[in-house]
């Protein structure tokens, strides 16, 4: 029994995470055709900040709901200020921004090895994450529930955002028909930045989750971003529901290919199927119907 | 908009395949870069120590994913050549050093190897930390006559004529820790590791000994070393109820480990765990206590010597320290002090003097660790085998040693229950 509950539950905590890295993609690049390869450097700024927080505040009980919202802003603000002074010189030129974040990724964490200790830094758990729930027999981590949950927040906000709010009713009409959407009214520059922070601070969030796995160091932004546009991609571009469905079936299938053979060898299997996947469906698991003819 | 992201996808793909081919070509130019090198003259003709000073090079690196460790040891040899200066340099010569950027990236190391021997005529070059980096400066090294002093415990089964090992090999690490576990009556050992050469020949020397020990090995983990993700390894793990971890892991992956760990609800009382590669730096930045776990070093800060207290004084002193001292640290101190015995002992930078000097094996160096002594035929070090186990301000209380300063063995020669075919087997593997 344990062998088939944990790396289900395992797996969905592994896919949570995945998917916080995820959202934000979905909004830059999905939403906005922008690949931005510094992405994970704003998850890593996330993640500082939750160790800048926890300095400030002492008690990790508290430091982590706090920094939840400040890491948003933060990396956000940071999103923001690459959307302003590099991005937009380049919204039709897709390679070289790809060319150019990544760059600006190397200079960010160049930047993080100056200031903090080359080691990394501790962030501490919350003292009520500690302890298990024991779901079927297996002593499943609060941690990792709390990744969930964390995750089906961000999700249920953005979608609300993006489907009931005046806003997010322009991003979709950007994302649909730039030239109409302006010709309507919309200030598709305001657009474009807003969408850009809001797709950088998601990347914040996914930053102090996951500081409560793993290391936080100048290079810890490196291991997500390539799976994160890999379930972006999966998912089918633009799609919220694709990336979160993409994001669940890789961490599942990451922690079914790890229990049964090695941690080396499931990463391997993982994408092999993911690139399998976009061969035979290149468009991803779900697509936008749009009139528009490019 | 399909259409748009098919482009995208197309484009993104173009770009992945145009940095593949980028670095292929970078690695195809070092290589074209050594054999055009090979028509210069070699090291050793081109050192210049007519005047009053000596070249040598230090080669870390300071940017990129192993800058976190190698940073530490860039500083500790720059202390350690301002020491040798302030008392008057090797063989009246004052220590002037060139420092090169490895960048974490194994050609680089080749190449700034080559530069520092060809162009900057430095009489011998310091640093490295993987393995890999090793393994591309040794060729080099070896082509040029130069000589390369590596500070890190590593996984042995290596000698070269042109480089010193002032780390642990494996009969002075792996082989201690395991005498340990079966001190402490260990039955049931998990091993977990990442996925590179170290783990993976350090842990087919500790199946083999524990063969021999009477300890079951209860199951066997890797995860690559740049995921930080353990949770699934740590159910299997939980679930198979080990006295004791072997953690073989390295770098910031220890800290997702030790999250994982405590996250699953495992105990340093009911299940601890021995590290051999975290150490005074890394256990504050776990992001959680790790009291009562140990580690099997050479070197801890808390060890009682003579020469420790002023090597902490003077490190805590220098101003780009990091305030606590660790065994690859002391390893990269002593490898300068080292290189200063051999040549005042050979009386000449000369490589091949230097050499000799060593075969005569009474090179020795009071280090903070304890009086070392050089290995002519093997250029490794007689190191103490010591177990730390980590207190509450981070630090490591000994609580087993070897007791006599272990000879190396970087072939495990000496070991009857290490068969010959798995040497051959091994050191094949390791390239």
């Amino acid at each position: 029994m344990d062998a088939l509950i944990s790396p289900l539950l395992n797996g969905s905590a592994q896919g949570a995470l995945l998917l916080l890295a995820a959202l934000g993609l979905s909004l830059t690049f999905g939403q906005m055709g922008v690949i931005n390869m510094a992405h994970g450097e704003f998850l890593m700024i996330g993640a500082f900040t939750a160790y800048l927080v926890q300095q400030v505040i002492g008690s990790s009980d508290l430091s982590i709901p706090v920094a939840l919202p400040v890491a948003f802003v933060v990396a956000g603000l940071f999103g923001l200020l690459l959307e302003v002074s590099i991005i937009r010189w380049m919204y039709h030129r897709p390679l070289d921004t790809l060319l150019v974040t990544v760059g600006v990724g190397l200079i960010l964490q160049q930047a993080a090895l100056q200031i903090f200790p080359s080691q990394g830094v501790p962030v501490e758990k919350p003292g009520w994450l500690n302890g298990q729930v024991t779901v079927f027999g297996y002593d499943w981590p609060l941690r990792q529930v709390f990744t969930i949950l964390l995750a089906t927040v961000c999700v249920a906000a953005l979608s609300v955002w993006l489907k009931s709010t005046a806003f997010g009713r322009r991003i979709r009409a950007t994302v649909q028909n730039r030239d109409l959407a302006e010709v309507t009214g919309i200030s598709t520059r305001t657009v474009d930045r807003l969408t850009f922070f809001v797709g950088s601070g998601l990347a914040g969030i996914a930053g102090v989750a996951a500081s409560l796995i793993g290391g936080t160091n100048s290079q810890m932004g490196t291991q997500y971003i390539i799976p994160a546009f890999l379930v972006v991609a999966a998912g089918g571009i633009g799609q919220l529901k694709g990336t979160v469905v993409a994001a669940w079936a890789v961490g599942v299938v990451l922690s079914y290919f790890a229990y049964w053979t090695t941690g080396s060898l499931a990463q391997v299997l993982a994408f092999i199927l993911v690139i399998v996947f976009l061969q035979l469906r290149p468009q991803g698991l779900f697509t936008v119907r749009t009139r528009s003819l490019v | 908009m399909s259409t748009t992201s098919k482009r995208l996808r197309t484009l993104v793909a173009t770009g992945a395949f145009a940095t593949t081919v980028a670095l292929v070509l970078a690695g195809c130019g070092a290589r074209v870069g050594d054999d055009t090198g090979g028509g210069k003259s070699s090291a050793r003709s081109c050192v210049d120590t007519s005047g009053s000073t000596v070249k040598l090079g230090f080669l870390n690196s300071l940017t990129g994913g192993m800058a976190i460790s190698e940073k530490t040891v860039s500083n500790v040899l720059h202390m350690a050549a301002d020491e040798i200066n302030a008392a008057g340099g090797i063989l009246g010569k004052k220590i002037q050093y060139v420092q090169e950027d490895g960048a974490t990236d194994w050609p680089t190391f080749a190449e700034k190897t080559e530069k520092l021997l060809t162009q900057d005529c430095v009489g011998a070059i310091f640093g490295g930390w993987t393995s890999s980096s090793r393994k591309a400066v040794k060729p080099v090294v070896e082509k040029h006559n130069g000589l390369f002093f590596y500070p890190v415990q590593y996984e042995g089964l290596e000698a070269s004529p042109n480089i010193y090992y002032t780390g642990a090999t494996t009969n002075q690490q792996i082989i201690p820790a395991m005498d340990f576990l079966a001190s402490k009556g260990v039955k049931k050992l998990f091993l977990a590791g990442s996925d590179y050469v170290f783990p993976r020949t350090a842990n087919a020397i500790i199946k083999l000994y524990a063969a021999k020990l009477g300890i079951e090995i209860v199951g066997e983990e890797y995860v690559p070393l740049d995921k930080d993700d353990w949770t699934t390894q740590v159910a299997k793990i939980k679930a198979a109820k080990p006295d004791f971890i072997f953690n073989t892991i390295n770098g910031s992956s220890n800290v997702g480990f030790i999250k994982a760990y405590y996250d699953a609800g495992l105990t340093a009382a009911t299940t601890p765990i021995i590290s051999v590669s975290i150490a005074e730096e890394e256990a504050p930045a776990m992001g959680h206590e790790v009291t009562g776990h140990y580690a099997s070093w050479n070197y801890f800060q808390s060890l009682k010597t003579d020469t420790n207290q002023k090597f902490i004084d003077s490190w805590k002193a220098y101003p780009k320290s990091s305030g606590v001292t660790s065994d690859p640290m002391e390893a990269a101190y002593i490898s300068l002090y080292l290189y200063k015995a051999l040549v005042e002992a050979a009386g000449s930078f000369d490589v091949d003097a230097v050499n000799a000097a060593a075969k005569k094996n009474t090179i020795t160096f009071a280090a903070p660790e304890g009086t070392v002594t050089l290995d002519g035929e093997n250029h490794h070090i007689s190191k103490p085998g010591n177990i730390g186990r980590i207190n509450a301000s981070n630090q490591f209380d000994i609580v087993w040693s070897s007791g006599t300063f272990i000879k190396p063995d970087p072939f495990l020669k000496g070991y009857d229950w290490f068969p010959a075919n798995i040497r051959d087997q091994l050191v094949k593997a390791a390239g």
